[in-house]
Formats: structure tokens, sequence, C-alpha cells
């Protein structure tokens, strides 16, 4: 399932997440937001945010950013919203009231992904409803004022988990929800990054292609959370790629493909060092802890080789 | 054109759920709601309805799923029960606020803690405020009817509101009584075809759900649903006036009986109104005036009918099968509330009775007669709020 990717015919198309969104400057959320829409351009598509970042910012009173049919109801539920949704389209579909293909695709953030909507995800996955569910996970509930998710990294400087003298900042290491998803033994699973693109559409367009349930987990540098600099998005996504934090691979129908392989993986120094959430780690008394991040790193990396070696 | 049959509270919604035929149901299971939904799973599994069905993974996935369905436009319907319900909460709130004419059957149940599975009020209670519309039943027929009303007032192009049709967990749910089923074309006659507002699936019409709004409309929006809740009696009215035209049976905002000479009477909802009329009976037998009054559209409250029936009572009971742990159970604080403009107004006492599904018997309905035939003759209150048939 080869899928070509062409730059001058992407430029053409309509970006379907309008400006004028009241998201941060530098984020990354609506930058995977319009690419999304831009790899499922050839669909009607109707879209489904969780509350969070993206959803706050993007429909406000009578304004809306979004040019595709897309609902919001609450925190926890993006996997059953859309599982009514697309199910209704089903209703319809076979009373001949709509004759279209419709795509239907959910976009969250980590904390109503990882953490309060995982049950709704799970159970949309398990029965099959024919939807996307792409994730941008920025590693901290940004919404509410940076607090830890489950997605957040080890040793990060949240607000709930600050770092002070007594704990080093979070003290648990990210949950590894791409894993949990492909566990679910769905058609199609990724993870991807925004700093590489034809990477991202690839995937996209891939999954839109295989009828069934689908998850994309998207890396989403947060200037604000990371205390990092305004225009360093896609920059630290690729730093999170390079250094391998971030693999980018796919699990197709049980099969796992590493899609992107650094030449010389960064070591994860690299990574943590232009974000400032991380700064309290380059001490001393803490050096264990980036030792950790890098030996967590390498294990899941090897894994991952392995399991793709197993695979071809 | 009637058909008689023996069949339980669940049997009797499914049922008027196979004859409504809607697009998309959701739900979970839940004693006692669960036979509900297994009936008309069994529809779906045997191609006696269209019906799409997401058996998802909890009450507040249910209602999340409703909502998206009938946001993508369509005729949408569950059922759940107690701590399902108290689960869906924050859903419920976001079905009203959509204006989704979704129809829920409330199969009413206890709330842990302690864990109890069995009938009481507490669940629908604890919605009373998140911008349903509320019917209940006393028996087997009214669940029945009250769910194919339920849709043609839910769907009113005026209203537009989420519905939920209440009846008593295991005592009507699981006990087998007589009913007259209608004929399924005139119940598909009368809910109609479904007609979809600002659809989600409307592609060319792209629209947005679910803004966020803060202190500059929220309010608006709030008072808004408040409006929309008063048409709705006058919609349930006239709903119900053509539904006794098809099948002969009347309904109103609520049942009296034997009310309206009465001098002292017993306000009490669903089930134990059943035990209460013969009780009311009895007591007439002996001259005396006793009456009963039934609520049947418990939200939007219809306060000034209230009054009217109730004004010339020189006592009255509110029974309540739910509690407000320090504040007085639900029921009597809406009749008290009804009653309060009145310049002469009868004596308000509140009993709670049939917590986790205690029996109601008849003899604690003549109790709180002949505590009410005192309280008449001598307009003295011992006191307003008491639990009946506890044991100590």
């Amino acid at each position: 399932m080869a899928v070509q990717i062409n730059l001058k015919e992407l430029s053409k198309k309509e970006i379907l997440l309008s400006p004028g969104h009241r998201l941060c400057a530098g984020c990354s959320a609506p930058i995977i937001a319009k690419m999304v829409l831009l790899a499922a351009a050839d669909y009607p598509v109707v879209a489904n945010s969780p509350t969070g970042c993206l959803e706050v910012s993007t429909c406000i009173s009578e304004y809306t950013a979004w040019k595709v049919p897309w609902i919001h109801t609450a925190f926890e539920n993006a996997g059953a919203t859309l599982s009514g949704v697309e199910t209704m389209y089903r209703a319809w579909k076979k009373k001949g009231k709509i004759d279209k293909d419709v795509k239907f695709i959910a976009i969250g953030g980590d904390g109503g992904t990882y953490d309060i909507g995982l049950q709704s995800l799970s159970g949309a996955m398990e029965r099959g409803h024919d939807l996307l569910y792409v994730c941008y996970d920025n590693g901290a509930y940004m919404n509410t004022g940076i607090q830890r998710s489950s997605a957040t990294p080890l040793g990060a400087d949240t607000t709930t988990s600050p770092a002070g003298t007594a704990i080093p900042g979070k003290v648990q290491k990210r949950k590894d929800l791409t894993r949990i998803m492909a566990a679910h033994n769905i058609p199609y699973t990724a993870q991807a990054s925004p700093s590489h693109w034809s990477d991202f559409f690839k995937k996209v367009k891939k999954a839109l292609e295989i009828k069934g349930p689908k998850f994309i987990n998207v890396i989403s540098p947060c200037n604000r959370g990371w205390r990092s600099r305004l225009d360093d998005a896609i920059q630290l996504s690729r730093l999170a790629v390079q250094t391998c934090y971030w693999p980018l691979y796919e699990v197709v129908e049980g099969v796992t493909k590493v899609t992107y392989k650094p030449r010389e993986k960064k070591p994860i120094e690299e990574f943590l060092k232009v974000q400032g959430r991380f700064k309290h780690l380059f001490t001393p008394e803490n050096e264990w802890i980036i030792k950790k991040f890098q030996e967590d790193i390498d294990q899941e990396w090897e894994r991952l080789l392995k399991e793709e070696s197993r695979d071809s | 054109m009637a058909r008689v049959a023996a069949v339980t509270g669940n049997e009797a919604v499914a049922e008027a759920l196979r004859q409504i035929n809607p697009d998309v149901c959701a739900a979970y299971p839940i004693t006692p709601q669960t036979e509900l939904m297994q009936r008309f799973s069994s529809f779906v599994s045997n191609g006696k309805v269209d019906t799409e069905i997401i058996l998802v993974e909890s009450e507040h996935s249910a209602m999340s799923a409703c909502v998206g369905a009938a946001a993508a436009g369509g005729r949408v319907a569950t059922a759940t029960c107690g701590p399902g319900l108290a689960l869906m909460w924050e859903m419920l709130y976001v079905a009203s606020g959509m204006r989704l004419p979704i129809v829920m059957a409330v199969v009413n149940r206890s709330l842990s803690a302690p864990l109890n599975i069995h009938g009481d009020h507490s669940d629908a209670m604890g919605a009373r405020d998140s911008g349903w519309i509320q019917l209940w039943s006393e028996n087997v027929q009214e669940a029945y009817d009250n769910t194919i009303q339920a849709f043609r007032i839910a769907e009113h192009l005026d209203i537009r509101l989420p519905a939920m049709v209440c009846m008593d967990g295991f005592i009507i749910s699981h006990s087998i009584a007589r009913i007259d089923y209608l004929e399924d074309d005139p119940v598909k006659n009368f809910v109609a075809e479904y007609k979809p507002v600002h659809p989600l699936l409307d592609l060319d019409n792209p629209k947005s759900f679910g803004p966020l709004i803060l202190t500059d409309k929220y309010h608006e929006y709030k008072r808004a649903q408040h409006e929309v809740m008063t048409r709705v009696k006058d919609v349930v009215l006239a709903v119900a006036a053509e539904f006794e035209k098809m099948s002969g049976r009347k309904y109103e905002l609520f049942e009296t009986y034997r009310l309206d000479d009465a001098e002292i009477g017993l306000v009490i909802l669903n089930s134990a109104a059943g035990t209460a009329k013969d009780v009311v009976d009895s007591f007439r037998e002996r001259g005396v005036k006793a009456g009963l009054l039934k609520p049947r559209l418990f939200r939007p409250f219809p306060y000034e009918e209230y009054a009217q029936a109730l004004k010339d009572l020189k006592a009255v009971a509110v029974l309540d099968r739910a509690d407000s742990f320090g504040g007085y159970g639900p029921v009597f604080m809406e009749v008290c509330s009804a009653l309060y403009p009145l310049a002469k107004r009868p004596v308000a006492i509140n009993k709670i009775y049939g917590l986790g599904g205690r029996d109601f018997l008849p003899q604690h309905a003549a109790e709180v007669f002949t505590e009410l035939e005192a309280i008449a003759r001598t307009g003295r209150v011992k006191i307003t709020k008491e639990y009946i048939g506890v044991r100590e």
C-alpha cells in the first residue's frame, strides 16, 4: 500500500482549520490538526475533539475554526462520542440517507486520551468502529496549566510534579499508549511526528484507507509546558525522533515496522537540555534520572527493532 | 386494535422501542434495567428492527454515544438505572444543553452505598436538574405508553429536549402485569419519521457542536433552556390528547384519584400510588374524604396546576421514595413551592418511604391518612419529615 505524497498538490488544498483560533503562538497542536485534515482532504470528514487545548481554542461562542463538521461533548469520551456519530452514519447509510464515504477522526490531547479518556477509547477500538483517533501528545495537562499526566516523561517538572528539594519532578516514566493501542489488535496503530511530515501524511492516508479502528500518536511540543522557545516546536519534535524518545513506527495488522531509523541515535540530553522542564536534571544529584531516561529509551528502541525483525 | 399481553415492565418498554425502531441505541447492562436492553438486543439480532446498537463499556459512554449519534442526526434511545444514571450525570447536561431529543428508560434503582439493586427514586431525582423532561409511570401500561409519547414530546420542534421515562425497578420492571399493546403501524405513525435539525452528518453545511461559552453568553443559554422547558407541559398535553385518540387511554400532567372533594390527600409517585389508591377507597368507604395525586410530568414541574389541584385540601402528605439528606424529599419541596403562593393552603407533611426497594404496604398509606385526619382536625403537625416503615 504505497502512499504517494505530492507537496505541490497538497499546497493547493484548502486548510480545513482556519486561522484566528486562539491556540498559543508556537503550539504544535494546530499544525498537527491541519496536517491530519490535509492528509484526509480526499474524503468528507467529521471531526471530534475531547475537551482540551485544541478544543477550547478552536470553537468559542459563535466562532469556529473548523471547516468540517466537528463535535466536542466532554473530556473523557471522544471514543464514545465519535462511536455514536459513526454509528448514526451507518444507520443513515443502511437507510440510503447518505452515500458518501465519510471519515471520522478524533483529535485529542494526552490527558483526554492516555488518562481520563482511555476507557472510552479502548471501548471504541474494541467495538471496531470505523474511525481514526489521533492523539497530540504534549506530555501534560497543558490546558489546565501543565499538570502531570500519564504521558509526562520521567523527571519532568510540572505544576503537580514540581521539581523540589525532596522530589525531583515526575518520578514515574510515561505510559506507552501506542503499544497499548496496538495490543487491541486493531488494524492500524502508529507513532508520528510533525517534523517528519511526509511520514506523518503517509500514516494518516494509510490509516484512512483501512476500515476499522485506527490510532496514531503524534508528539506535540508545547512551549508553555516544556519551557522551550516559541519557535522550536518542529525542532523539538525532530529531536524527539532523533533521540528515539519518540520512535516513528507503525503496526499494521500486527506487523511492526519502524518507519524512520536515525543514522545516529542522539543522546537524550540533546532533547532534554533545550527544555526548561528538565533543567533540574542537569545537576550531580539528579544525573541518575538522565541515565535512567537513556536506559529506558535504549531498551524500548531495541525492543522495537527486535519486534520489527521478528515481523519482517 | 389492542393486543392484550402479560408482560414485565422491561418487556413492555423493549416492545415500545421495537415498534418505534430508533436509528441508534447505546446501552450498558445494569440491574434491573439489563433485561430491557437484552430484549431489545434480541430484536436487533433477529432483524425485527433496523436499529444500530452500540454495546458500550460504561453508562458514561452510553450517553456519550447517544449524544454523538443524536447530534449526527437521528432518533436515539437508551436505558439505565441507579448507579448507571449517576455515572451518566455529566453527559445528561450535555444532551440537554445541546438540545438533543434522546429518550431514555430509567428503571428506578437506589444508589450506593450500601450497594442495593432495588427500586427507589434516588437516581432520577438526582438528575432532576439536568434539563431532561421526566415522565413517571405507575405500572407496565404507563411505562409503555409514556415511552411512546416521550419520543413525540422530546422531538417536538418547539422542544428538542431529552426525556426520561421512569418506572420502579423490580416492582414494575420485573413484575408481570396485563398490558394493552398498540399495533405496530399506529405507533409508527404516531411517532412519525424523525426530522433531524442541524445534523452533524449534513456534510455540505458543516456545523460545530459543543463550543466553549464563558461569562459573556453562558447565562443566556441556560435561561433559554429554562424557557423551552416552560413550553413542555403544553406539548405533553397535546401529545397526550393525540395518544388518547389512538389508544383510548387518557394522560395528563398528573393523575388525580378521588381528589375533587377530598379534605386529605397523598401525593405519591409511581408504583406505590397504585397501592395507595386502594387505601383511598377504604377510607372513602368509611366516609373519610381522602384523595390522591400521582405526578406524571415531574420535569418541568407544573406548579400552577398542582396548586389548583391541591388547594382545597386541609392536609396533604407528600411521599418521597428518595431523600435529600438534611433536607426534605424532592417531591415535597416541589409541592410546597407550588402551594406557597396560595393565600389559603393545606398543611403539608413529608414521608420518606421504600428506600432501597423496601415494600410500601397498604398499612403505611393508612397510617399516613390517619395522621392527616388528625392534622386536618387540629391543624397541628408533630413532625414535618418522617421515615415510614423503619425497623427500629
